[in-house]
């Protein structure tokens, strides 16, 4: 969003343009997620067909889903401290609108071209954190109030790892922009050979497991779903809201979701790159996106994969992994990274 | 549009020379009238967690005051550190102890004597060292700080410092695991 025709709107023309676009892109990717992943693949994997009767092959649930959703009642319990319980989602799903803007899908396509980049995004998605807590506390609720702490137990012990494996990535592009992070995996060579580029799960494959593992206890979805554990719990920090208000945490869920994908793809799988084709070229903006979504779709497919596949860790499990293999390995890694940076 | 243009005429009353950034002052007054009201809101409200949640506003003032000084790299600092981590931890903490919705009887009077004479003079080292620091000197902003000059600075100027605050970090880490050891 960079390009000659940009340059002559105005900065609130832009603006609104980057806003329009940052939400559909949010938006519909977490909505092909929930169809793709949660509606479909799942089904599959229990030999079901899922949803089928809303429009052609099912594909019209979601709307069915949302249409739901925003009829139910807002309800607020009588004791919820009422500005918290209601302003929690909001902040949940702003960190994640603010997490989408360090995400370029191309060379002239991107909201920030902070030199801070992935940085911006870590300090942004950790805000969430703050918006889970309001709504633990807020409902007045003791299984709230447990799914709260629990989460941001496991929030603060998972943010630890997924930023020192992104360290590893930036020791080795150099830079924390994230387009150059993607030039850099572009231009790469390994061992003299340049004909893929070098896309860092190849030389950062540790960090990329690590980045993998943490992501899935940031979207709290199993093995890591203790915040959120139904049998134990209802629905954690959840259990309270009902209509819009669910709708916008599950929303936030999905979003979420798709935007670590997205940086995932960005940081390890080359983003936007395709062997044979310059990343700066003009077609790339086109294609670009397109790139980016099959990457998306690909490592979310992961990611639900594994929910649907592990059984839940128990508290004392979830945070020994944190704390005693993922941030010595991450740490191990930022010093081998950096030694073989500076030796070649 | 009239109250951009009163605004425009004032700023050329106040500085004959055209040397002051209209949009900046602006948005430095609201952002500090915000950080004020919720500063004091954080210390007079009874609720701890709705103090914890104000005080969320402050830092994030502070963090928008770093952005219109071009100064980036340490605008999300304070965000990642002071949002994303100090604060969920206090809040990590007292809802950990004491949950109760609704205002907290605990704080009460007594302890308010104490506290306004400690930010009375934590406020007045820091003005005096600031003033005498920096006397009529102006801040020179001509672009936005780099992170590699903020790199070079802590590594090089600043380095000693540095890994004195390192070292005392890590022991306040060691500290921490000591008391909360049982055996």
């Amino acid at each position: 969003m960079s390009s000659a025709l940009f340059a002559e709107l105005a900065y609130w023309q832009q603006t609104g343009i980057r806003v329009g676009v940052g939400l559909a892109a949010v938006l519909l990717v977490a909505g092909a997620l929930v169809y793709m992943h949660l509606f479909k693949a799942v089904s599959f994997m229990q030999s079901r067909l899922g949803p089928m009767e809303a429009g052609p092959y099912g594909s019209l649930q979601l709307l069915a889903e949302v249409g739901k959703h925003l009829q139910k009642e807002d309800i607020f319990p009588r004791k919820a401290d009422r500005f918290v319980f209601g302003a929690a989602p909001f902040v949940v799903l702003a960190s994640t609108f603010l997490l989408v803007v360090v995400v370029p899908a191309g060379p002239d396509l991107w909201f920030v071209d902070s030199e801070l980049g992935i940085y911006l995004g870590m300090a942004v998605s950790s805000v969430s954190v703050l918006g889970i807590l309001m709504a633990g506390w807020g409902s007045s609720n003791k299984y709230s109030l447990l799914g709260g702490l629990r989460a941001t137990g496991q929030l603060i012990a998972y943010e630890l790892p997924l930023i020192l494996a992104v360290i590893g990535v930036v020791i080795q592009a150099g830079t924390m922009n994230m387009a150059d992070i993607v030039y850099a995996q572009a231009n790469g060579e390994i061992f003299g050979l340049g004909i893929v580029g070098n896309p860092y799960i190849l030389t950062q494959g540790v960090a990329f497991i690590i980045f993998l593992i943490a992501m899935q206890a940031e979207l709290a979805q199993a093995p890591f779903d203790m915040p959120v554990a139904e049998s134990e719990l209802v629905t954690g920090y959840m259990t309270e809201y009902s209509g819009m208000r669910f709708l916008l945490f599950f929303i936030g869920e999905f979003a979420t979701a798709g935007v670590f994908a997205a940086l995932a793809s960005v940081l390890f799988l080359g983003g936007w790159y395709v062997p044979g084709i310059d990343p700066s070229a003009n077609i790339m903006n086109v294609l670009g996106p397109l790139v980016m979504l099959v990457k998306i779709v690909g490592l979310t497919f992961v990611v639900f994969w594994t929910r649907f596949t592990m059984p839940r860790f128990r508290e004392d499990q979830l945070q020994r992994l944190a704390w005693k293999f993922l941030i010595p390995i991450a740490l191990a890694n930022i010093v081998v990274t950096g030694i073989l940076k500076v030796t070649f | 549009m009239s109250l951009l243009a009163a605004l425009a005429a004032l700023s050329a009353a106040l500085s004959p020379d055209g040397d002051l950034y209209v949009a900046q002052n602006v948005f430095f007054a609201v952002i500090a009238v915000t950080m004020i009201f919720s500063a004091l809101r954080v210390v007079t409200t009874s609720n701890v967690v709705h103090a914890a949640l104000w005080l969320v506003v402050v830092l994030a003032g502070a963090a928008a005051q770093f952005i219109l000084l071009g100064s980036e790299f340490v605008a999300v600092t304070q965000v990642l550190v002071y949002i994303g981590a100090v604060v969920v931890l206090f809040l990590f903490g007292v809802m950990l102890t004491r949950a109760s919705l609704g205002d907290d009887e605990s704080v009460g009077e007594e302890k308010r004597g104490m506290a306004a004479v400690v930010g009375v003079l934590l406020f007045s080292v820091m003005a005096i060292a600031l003033i005498d620091s920096f006397e009529a000197d102006r801040l020179v902003i001509d672009e936005p700080r780099s992170v590699s000059t903020v790199s070079d600075a802590i590594f090089s100027q600043y380095i000693v410092a540095f890994e004195a605050v390192s070292v005392l970090l890590l022991a306040a880490l060691i500290g921490a695991i000591v008391v909360a050891r049982k055996d």
